[in-house]
């Protein structure tokens, strides 16, 4: 379990996250909204240890992120995975190069066991004979795959994603939020989301946190989001007339 | 201020960059990767550079020496010195400072403004040490064999421009190249050279490693980080000088 107590950050005169507090369990898959600049990404840095909290504490089952030294911080992440909103992927590598990284940097694998696990993992996100191309060479979609195979090379505790969607279709859009969705539920890991899609919202946000101006302006789920009355909630929601027409079948259902 | 702050923050950088390696394999295959990035692709440029300047520091000294008091042998002898204890190690440097130094920022810059630092750091590995110490150790040691290859073909050049140009015999040229030989002039140029070779790997490193934005701030931060290692260059040059030959 994450457990968050009321973390302050600012940058300068810019207080940024002004004291959020909320939970993350085992095997469900969270997600963070709100609009541009509300201190998703901030939050989330917060979380992967990126960012440093001014006031309040983080804590990982237990283990205190401010009573931490460099070194366990460093242990830390390595039980975390993190699909970037770019992918991020080490673009003068090869995918195999990519995913094989982490296992080379911190396990004492053979290099056959390395591959083994590479390919696995590449499998695990539907993906075959890719192993020798660079990431110029891949779809947006396919980037996103190989970054969530390279997050979940090491069999992370936590995984955490920044926009995993942003850049790609609606229906490769909803193979990653399933996918995502799967690797959650069969690993049984804590995953955090980082999302402006409302489409993800419908389809895996079980627990669905909103962010405003750096504070929890609300704490749900996909089938309690649409009904709420939080009006900061409703006008993120409703914001396009989709979810307008959505939110009134609903209603009459 | 901002100099000081910049100066704190370089030496801070290098308190990261000098720890044990996570893992010597990686650091082993880095090393040799920026081997050749960094040292056996720099190797043409200091060739051709070094030959046509030391045959220029040969004609230039040739054409000023035409007094018959003196003696033809001094042009070989100035060739070999201004060669050996600036040319080379001082100014195949900056040199390298601009072709290798632009490259540093702008590598470590893209990986900072892509992400791909962050998520290095995610998967907890030590950055700096990861991303730098490889470039320092690889050009602190392969720049004195590309400076001594810069030494030797600039004394060559100046063999050529003699048979070239007639302004000297070569007979002439190696009795001046042969003359007041003093191996520890070697030692200052490759005491030097190495800690210009320091410098080309940590300045750079430094200015792509905190570039924050896009792909115009790598770029201001390239030519700022070419900039400075030359200025650096050129003042530990003074204080070198004076401290060992002085």
């Amino acid at each position: 379990m994450i457990e968050v107590s009321n973390i302050h950050k600012s940058f300068g005169d810019q207080h940024v996250l002004k004291g959020i507090s909320t939970t993350f369990t085992k095997g469900e898959t969270s997600l963070i909204i709100g609009s541009s600049g509300s201190g998703k990404t901030v939050f989330l840095k917060c979380l992967l240890g990126l960012f440093d909290p001014d006031q309040g504490d983080i804590s990982y089952d237990g283990r205190h992120y401010s009573k931490m030294g460099n070194k366990e911080k460093r242990e830390l992440r390595k039980e975390m995975g993190m699909v970037f909103q770019s992918g991020a992927l080490f673009d003068s590598e090869t995918i195999e190069n990519n995913i094989m990284f982490p296992l080379k940097m911190f396990t004492d694998q053979s290099e056959e066991e390395i591959l083994d696990r590479v390919n696995f993992v590449l499998n695990r996100v539907h993906l075959e004979n890719v192993n020798k191309k660079f990431p110029a060479e891949l779809s947006g979609g396919m980037q996103k795959r190989v970054a969530i195979a390279r997050a979940i090379v090491m069999n992370p505790k936590y995984l955490f994603c920044d926009e995993p969607n942003s850049g790609l279709d609606p229906r490769t859009a909803i193979v990653i939020d399933n996918l995502i969705q799967e690797i959650t539920d069969e690993y049984q890991i804590i995953t955090i989301i980082n999302t402006h899609d409302m489409n993800s919202v419908m389809e895996i946000g079980e627990k669905i946190i909103f962010l405003k101006d750096g504070l929890k302006a609300w704490e749900g789920s996909s089938r309690t989001i649409f009904k709420t009355d939080n009006e900061a909630v409703t006008d993120f929601v409703y914001s396009s007339d989709l979810f307008k027409k959505v939110r009134e079948v609903y209603n009459k259902s | 201020m901002i100099y000081l702050h910049n100066i704190g923050k370089y030496f801070l950088m290098l308190g990261q960059v000098f720890r044990r390696p996570q893992k010597k394999v990686i650091f082993r295959e880095n090393f040799f990767k920026e081997i050749e990035e960094l040292g056996l692709k720099s190797i043409g440029i200091v060739a051709f550079i070094s030959f046509f300047v030391g045959g220029v520091v040969a004609i230039q000294t040739g054409l000023n020496v035409d007094n018959p008091w003196i003696p033809k042998y001094l042009i070989g002898f100035a060739t070999k010195r201004s060669i050996i204890l600036e040319f080379a190690p001082t100014f195949m440097s900056i040199i390298l400072a601009g072709k290798v130094g632009s490259y540093i920022t702008s590598s470590i810059g893209t990986m900072r403004v892509t992400e791909q630092i962050d998520a290095l750091e995610v998967m907890g590995v030590n950055t700096l040490n990861h991303l730098v110490l490889p470039k320092v150790m690889a050009t602190v040691l392969f720049y004195p064999f590309i400076i001594v290859l810069a030494m030797i073909l600039g004394i060559f050049g100046g063999w050529f421009a003699g048979i070239v140009t007639d302004l000297y015999t070569l007979d002439n040229y190696i009795e001046g190249i042969r003359l007041d030989f003093k191996p520890y002039l070697i030692r200052y140029a490759l005491t030097k050279t190495m800690v210009f070779a320091f410098l080309i790997a940590t300045i750079p490193s430094y200015y792509g490693y905190y570039v924050k934005g896009g792909s115009i701030e790598v770029g201001k931060a390239s030519t700022k980080a070419v900039v400075w290692t030359s200025i650096v260059i050129i003042v530990f040059n003074y204080f070198l000088t004076q401290m060992l030959l002085g």
